[in-house]
């Protein structure tokens, strides 16, 4: 198992809710969502939560950017206590 | 691994919005406005004393959405609904949210008029420069030159006559205490707009008139856009027409 | 005391805690009196900025649970119709209170009865009834307020009284009944009032999915049924050995009842059929009535809108004869005399013979 570094965020994504309207992508600042490739029921790409991250990268800070401007309100944030 | 216990949850679904896949478009500004204002209304311990009124328009179903009593009412009669609700029941916190064709075209009389009485009412209005729900026809709102299914070739002062500016004109009434002007196209304008909402509600808690909040929305599907090019066209154009910020404060809040 | 001042005490009375309205003549007088009077009671009023306006609000309060009323005149009341449709498709209780003019359009002040379809057929879209009350002067237009607040509670649905400029002006003796206690009235149990406690409520008369709508249709008919088994009203008079039945309504029926009284003393004997309520009207009643006397001659202030009923109710059971005076006229009783003379001679001199 790969060391973790326990990342100061993380998101979860209700890939269902999901519209696939991408803003949550658009302000991101650590490139923590990525389109998804499999179609959710309602027929869109939804967005998806990247919790591995690479060796030059930054992990989710739990800023809740992405929450924010979710239109769906199909993102919950959670920040390491 | 006890992973979850170590974090603690910072972003959710609030109480006042109910858990439910909504009909918005993608990228539609609405969706963001309602959970601004159902956070508010958690914020603020409101939504049990709470009583909406939705517009026809594409949020005509937001009682589907809203977790408060609501009732409809006919199209833009929503300020007069909301005026007899108060006036019959004034220890409970009645709001509206309307888009532009119910505030600002059919509604326009019984907005002036609410507005003007300094009716305790906190009004949230969706300005998306269109008809969004009947398939993009022009809005009281829509600006020279945008394209319009009832304007092919854009919107010309001449056939069409101008854009209205309806919280500048309710502004001058003296009932109204606070309007401002804010956007749900960017990050920092969503944060600004939200507490533009909360502001607008403790109008109402203090007892001071009437007050709105007018949020500039995008559009994706009618303006055919992209959710990203819809924020675009917002912040680089539409803000021309509808500049944001405090249209009127006499609040006295600091 | 005056028919518009008897309708606002009458509504406050009643246990009416909420007015919107706007100006219009003839009937001023009641918005008038209940600036002042409403307040005396905690109530509301509120001249709306239209009577769309007014309407509207009424719609609020009544979502609300509180007793509403508004009030208005022929095209005022056309103003309101979007409204009414709306309340009766939500369910909604509130009264509204019709002072007829001439019309159409903006016609003049002068009493009518050229609304009755407007009335009772609707008005507003879609498939719903309203339940009409026609008092017919200042003692029944108290009394039928308060049946029409009970009405639109019991059956959720917006109730309409129909006077006319005469009645609204005229000064009669009135004994009130007792004003109600307002905490004592029945709970809503659908009204908004906070969703403290309780999962919220959402009243609204948009039903996309047709099946929905649908049965949404067929449940307003089964209470428009069962208002209509119930809740007729209706009044006759020396009807029982008549040579002629005079079907009248309001004020109309007023001044027919003293062409009546005119006849009698020439040895003529007529009687009289008042319909109470518009809608429902009270079809069978008249029709055994119709059939037994064989002559029917129906006077109202309009070019025959209550006439269409009576045919519905009466076909070729008897002879129909019609005398209608529209554009704000009011005969005297010896003009209707007149049309009751010449229905008995079937000489076609006043009014004339209906084929059924």
């Amino acid at each position: 198992m790969a060391a973790e570094k326990k990342a100061k965020g993380k998101i979860k994504i209700d890939r269902e809710r999901c519209k696939g309207c991408r803003l949550c992508i658009e302000v991101c600042p650590n490139l923590r969502i990525e389109v998804d490739d499999t179609l959710n029921k309602k027929g869109y790409l939804p967005a998806r939560f990247r919790e591995e991250v690479k060796e030059d990268e930054k992990g989710c800070t739990g800023c809740a950017q992405c929450a924010t401007v979710c239109p769906e309100v199909a993102i919950e944030v959670y920040r390491a206590k | 691994m006890s992973a979850e216990a170590a974090y603690k949850k910072v972003f959710g679904r609030p109480e006042s919005l109910k858990d439910t896949y909504t009909h918005y478009c993608p990228g539609c500004g609405h969706s963001i406005a309602h959970r601004l204002v159902a956070e508010c209304l958690d914020e603020l311990g409101l939504r049990e004393e709470t009583i909406g009124v939705p517009p026809v328009g594409c949020a005509v179903l937001a009682y589907n959405y809203f977790n408060f009593d609501m009732v409809e009412a006919p199209h833009g009669r929503a300020l007069a609904v909301a005026t007899g609700i108060k006036r019959a029941k004034p220890e409970k916190f009645v709001l509206t949210y309307q888009g532009d064709g119910d505030l600002a075209a059919i509604g326009t009389a019984e907005t002036i008029h609410a507005a003007n009485r300094g009716e305790e009412i906190s009004t949230i209005f969706i300005n998306n420069a269109i008809y969004g729900m009947t398939g993009g026809q022009m809005a009281p709102t829509t600006i020279l030159g945008q394209e319009a299914t009832t304007a092919p070739g854009g919107r010309d002062p001449k056939l069409h006559g101008r854009p209205i500016d309806i919280s500048l004109m309710i502004s001058h009434c003296e009932g109204v205490v606070y309007i401002e002007r804010c956007s749900l196209a960017s990050l920092k304008h969503i944060r600004q707009a939200k507490k533009a909402v909360k502001k607008c509600f403790q109008v109402q808690i203090d007892r001071l008139g009437f007050a709105m909040v007018e949020m500039l929305s995008p559009c994706p599907t009618n303006w055919k856009l992209s959710p990203k090019d819809a924020w675009t066209w917002v912040n680089e154009v539409m803000v021309k027409t509808y500049p944001l910020g405090v249209i009127k404060d006499t609040t006295g809040y600091k | 005391m005056r028919g518009s001042h008897v309708v606002g005490e009458a509504a406050v009375r009643a246990g009416c805690r909420f007015y919107a309205g706007y100006p219009i003549t003839p009937q001023n007088e009641l918005p008038e009196y209940l600036s002042g009077r409403m307040l005396e009671v905690g109530g509301t009023f509120i001249q709306g900025e239209s009577e769309i306006a007014s309407i509207n609000m009424v719609l609020g309060a009544a979502s609300a649970g509180i007793r509403a009323m508004t009030s208005s005149s022929s095209p005022g009341i056309a103003l309101k119709q979007e409204g009414i449709s709306y309340m009766a498709g939500q369910e909604l209780p509130g009264v509204v209170i019709n002072m007829m003019r001439g019309g159409p359009g903006l016609g003049n002040i002068a009493p009518s009865g050229a609304d009755y379809f407007q009335a009772t057929r609707g008005g507003g879209n879609g498939d719903y009834r309203t339940p009409v009350l026609a008092p017919a002067g200042c003692q029944e237009l108290a009394d039928m307020t308060f049946v029409a607040f009970d009405l639109a509670d019991k059956y959720r649905t917006p109730v309409m009284i129909l006077g006319d400029g005469l009645m609204g002006q005229v000064m009669e003796p009135v004994v009130f009944p007792d004003p109600l206690d307002v905490e004592s009235l029945p709970k809503k149990e659908w009204a908004l009032t906070g969703c403290k406690g309780r999962e919220p409520r959402a009243i609204f008369s948009m039903l996309l999915n047709v099946n929905i709508l649908y049965q949404h249709n067929l449940h307003l008919q089964e209470k428009y049924d069962e208002i209509a088994a119930k809740e007729q009203r209706w009044e006759t008079a020396t009807a029982d050995e008549a040579d002629l039945l005079v079907v009248a309504y309001g004020t109309p029926a007023r001044i027919a009842e003293s062409a009546i009284e005119e006849l009698r003393e020439e040895g003529i004997s007529a009687g009289l059929f008042r319909p109470i309520t518009l809608w429902p009207y009270p079809t069978i009643p008249l029709r055994h009535l119709a059939a037994k006397i064989g002559k029917v001659a129906v006077f109202e202030f309009s070019m025959g809108q209550m006439l269409e009923d009576v045919i519905l109710a009466v076909g070729d059971r008897a002879e129909i004869f019609f005398h209608g005076v529209p554009g704000g006229v009011v005969p005297t009783p010896s003009d209707v005399a007149q049309f009751l003379r010449s229905a008995l001679k079937g000489d076609g001199k006043v009014g004339r013979r209906i084929e059924t």
